[in-house]
């Protein structure tokens, strides 16, 4: 799955949760940027990530992720390795 | 993945494309907005859109709507766990079953001073009902798979003392339902197959909690919201997700808190007397295999010989099994009442006979009006119906017409029908009555009916909402088979019942001044496949009049405005033909009686009836205009 494919569900998924469909996501997007991104929420898109793109986080990599673009990459990471597996 | 009917997916409700937009439009704080709100909470969402959903709910309705028939509902949750996240779930839940519910969730940990101190939040709050969640931990401890048998049974009797306490504690805020969840068995197995070999094990030990629990909520009057029973059902992974437990502390994932509230507001809705009471049957394709009217009792599938009949004798046994504990069953088909009838007297393999129908309705009108009378003579709230029929038209129209009757969304395979409506968890009881008992038996067989001959159902704007579409074809070899079949099979909609071979039908095909045509229809839900089927020929030398030789149709497709859309066909493709009038002819036999006024009904006038009982009608072709359908007609590509 490719970076604006990843980011374009993502979006979907915000826009969902936040409620709020003009929300634009971009790869520099971090939760100080979205009002209501808090601990609460974050489980909800990962989860909901989970669900969209098919993968399963692992605990370690849940812990620390600074902004959108870093997420997008783990997820790109994880749908490229399922799909040669 | 649908396949996998998990609780957490809720296969048993239809899923709606327009939820989204649905969901913008309500604005209103009214009796009507509620009521939209509950039918899109009966539609498949996932938790996004039940968080959503919820957003609207407590936006609207901080206060329930004005004239609810149920009883508000208090609910306060009191979680060893993290349990915000569930909250949505259960708002949404008690919404699904016509429930208004308030939460409160206290910090988790602090329940106990809560549930002591008359001045705490939890007493301002006032519930109606607590529903009480618990981690293993909390309940026995840290594991210590080398504690020895006697401090194991301390252990479990330890956490039943504090549970009675809890609940004593409950029932004293005023709380009039107490619920108490099974523990989750998410510690891992050490021993194996026979783990309840190791006293210690904390595994051995929530099983062990878990039977005792259930014993002491019986003698307190508390409720079990039975988490452990729901995922030997699921799997765990469709309940937790120990990812999300080790990081927020959660023990049951968001993933599963909409199935969460609803399993809860099942307990509070039948605590309200709400849960649905009676089982209304479809027979064609849902009791049975194949259509009585036109397969005939040896047709049918049914029984042994096939595992589609045994799917079909399993759904029958649960049905049963449910009228021993106390549902009534009904039936509600669109069938000649003597064919209905047949197979519950007369074939071998039935389970369910005639006696076990309290109200046994067969007869060509919609079934909304059958519904509604049928909760008439069993004297029950329509909204204590619940209708299982394997047509997707008959479930929409009844979901459109009657949105308090629930209406499973049937998987395909018969083998699955029962897990469908119980998973729905409609039946949930809380005590067997002996009322319950004995309730199947007072209503065998001595109810009188007492049907309503008019219709109040919408039909005309539901019908326009399907988008049909009647595809018509001359025969060709690609649907000679299928067309051979049915002209041999069609006994019910078949106004000649004039059987033909392979061979008669090849010349009419290849005869120019023969009419022939099959028709498809297709509506939003799908292909309904080959319907109809029409044979004309010239009744005399000059090619002036057409006979209409054969008209049958799928008695599935009967009141959807086919048989005048195909008559429009048929008009339009005589007078191509240059008939200048059409003759019809109904010839009666024990299976047709159901076409008997069929020329009738579409403008033909009798012009003679022969000594055999059959009749003859004309209408001519000059004068004929289209009559106006919701159907659009159109030629099929070869």
């Amino acid at each position: 799955m490719t970076e604006p494919q990843i980011l374009e569900g993502l979006t979907e998924i915000f826009r969902e949760i936040f409620d709020d469909d003009s929300l634009k996501l971009t790869m520099d997007t971090t939760a100080d940027d979205i009002d209501q991104w808090d601990s609460f929420n974050h489980i909800n898109i990962l989860v909901a990530a989970e669900t969209r793109f098919g993968v399963k986080f692992k605990t370690a990599e849940i812990e620390g992720l600074k902004n959108v673009g870093e997420f997008v990459h783990l997820i790109e990471k994880k749908t490229a390795s399922g799909a040669a597996a | 993945m649908g396949h996998e009917m998990l609780t957490t997916e809720f296969a048993w409700l239809p899923e709606r494309s327009d939820w989204s937009a649905v969901l913008k439009s309500i604005d209103a704080s009214d009796a009507a907005s509620w009521e939209r709100l509950r039918e899109l909470s009966n539609s498949r969402l996932d938790f996004l859109g039940i968080n959503r959903v919820d957003r609207a709910l407590t936006r609207l309705f901080a206060t329930p709507p004005p004239e609810l028939d149920t009883k508000p509902v208090r609910l306060a949750l009191l979680s060893g766990s993290t349990a915000d996240h569930l909250l949505p779930g259960l708002r949404v839940g008690g919404l699904r079953h016509g429930l208004h519910v308030t939460t409160f969730t206290g910090d988790y940990g602090l329940y106990l001073q809560e549930l002591s101190d008359t001045n705490s939040p939890l007493y301002a709050f006032k519930p109606t009902a607590v529903l009480f969640s618990f981690d293993a931990q909390s309940l026995l401890g840290a594991p210590d798979a080398a504690t020895p048998a006697i401090a194991a049974s301390e252990k479990i009797e330890a956490a039943i003392e504090r549970l009675r306490h809890l609940w004593k504690l409950a029932l004293e805020t005023g709380a009039g339902q107490v619920i108490q969840q099974t523990v989750l068995p998410l510690a891992p197995r050490l021993m194996g197959g026979n783990e309840h070999r190791l006293p210690g094990s904390q595994r051995a030990l929530i099983d062990t909690l878990n039977a005792r629990l259930r014993e002491a909520a019986d003698k307190s009057g508390v409720d079990v919201l039975a988490l452990d029973a729901q995922i030997a059902e699921d799997g765990i992974n469709a309940w937790h997700d120990p990812v999300l437990w080790h990081r927020a502390k959660q023990e049951l994932s968001p993933k599963a808190a909409p199935a969460y509230g609803d399993l809860v507001a099942r307990l509070l809705a039948a605590q309200q007397g709400r849960s649905a009471k009676c089982l209304v049957l479809d027979l064609d394709n849902t009791l049975w295999g194949g259509v009585i009217g036109d397969d005939g009792l040896e047709g049918i599938v049914l029984g042994q010989g096939s595992s589609l009949g045994e799917a079909f004798v399993a759904f029958q046994n649960y049905a049963k099994e449910l009228s021993r504990r106390g549902i009534i069953l009904a039936v509600c088909s669109k069938n000649d009442e003597v064919n209905a009838v047949a197979p519950f007297e007369k074939h071998p393999d039935m389970v369910l006979k005639r006696g076990d129908i309290a109200c046994f309705v067969a007869n060509w009108q919609d079934k909304p009006s059958n519904l509604r009378a049928i909760a008439k003579t069993l004297n029950i709230g329509i909204n204590a119906l619940v209708f299982a029929d394997d047509n997707p038209f008959e479930r929409s129209l009844v979901r459109r017409e009657l949105p308090m009757v629930a209406v499973p969304e049937l998987p395909e395979d018969p083998a699955l029908y029962a897990k469908c409506i119980a998973d729905a968890g409609y039946f949930e009881g809380l005590r067997v009555t002996s009322d319950d008992m004995e309730r199947s038996a007072q209503y065998q067989g001595n109810i009188q009916r007492d049907l309503l001959r008019s219709s109040s159902t919408d039909l005309v704007s539901y019908l326009k909402s399907l988008g049909m579409t009647l595809e018509w074809r001359r025969f060709d070899r690609v649907g000679l088979q299928r067309v051979v079949q049915l002209i041999n099979k069609t006994n019910q909609f078949n106004l000649t019942t004039q059987r033909y071979s392979q061979a008669d039908v090849v010349s009419f095909m290849e005869d120019p001044g023969s009419l022939t045509l099959q028709l498809r229809l297709t509506d939003s839900f799908g292909d309904n496949g080959i319907i109809g089927i029409i044979i004309g020929r010239p009744a005399n030398g000059d090619g002036r009049e057409m006979l209409i030789d054969t008209w049958l149709m799928s008695c599935r497709v009967l009141g959807r405005q086919v048989e005048e859309a195909t008559l429009n066909l048929v008009a339009a493709e005589a007078s191509r033909l240059g008939a200048e009038n059409l003759l019809g002819l109904y010839r009666p036999t024990a299976k047709n009686e159901m076409v008997r006024e069929h020329y009738s009904k579409l403008g033909f006038t009798q012009v003679a009836s022969d000594p055999d009982g059959a009749t003859r009608w004309s209408r001519p072709l000059q004068s004929f205009t289209p009559i106006d359908t919701f159907i659009e007609i159109k030629e099929g590509q070869s």
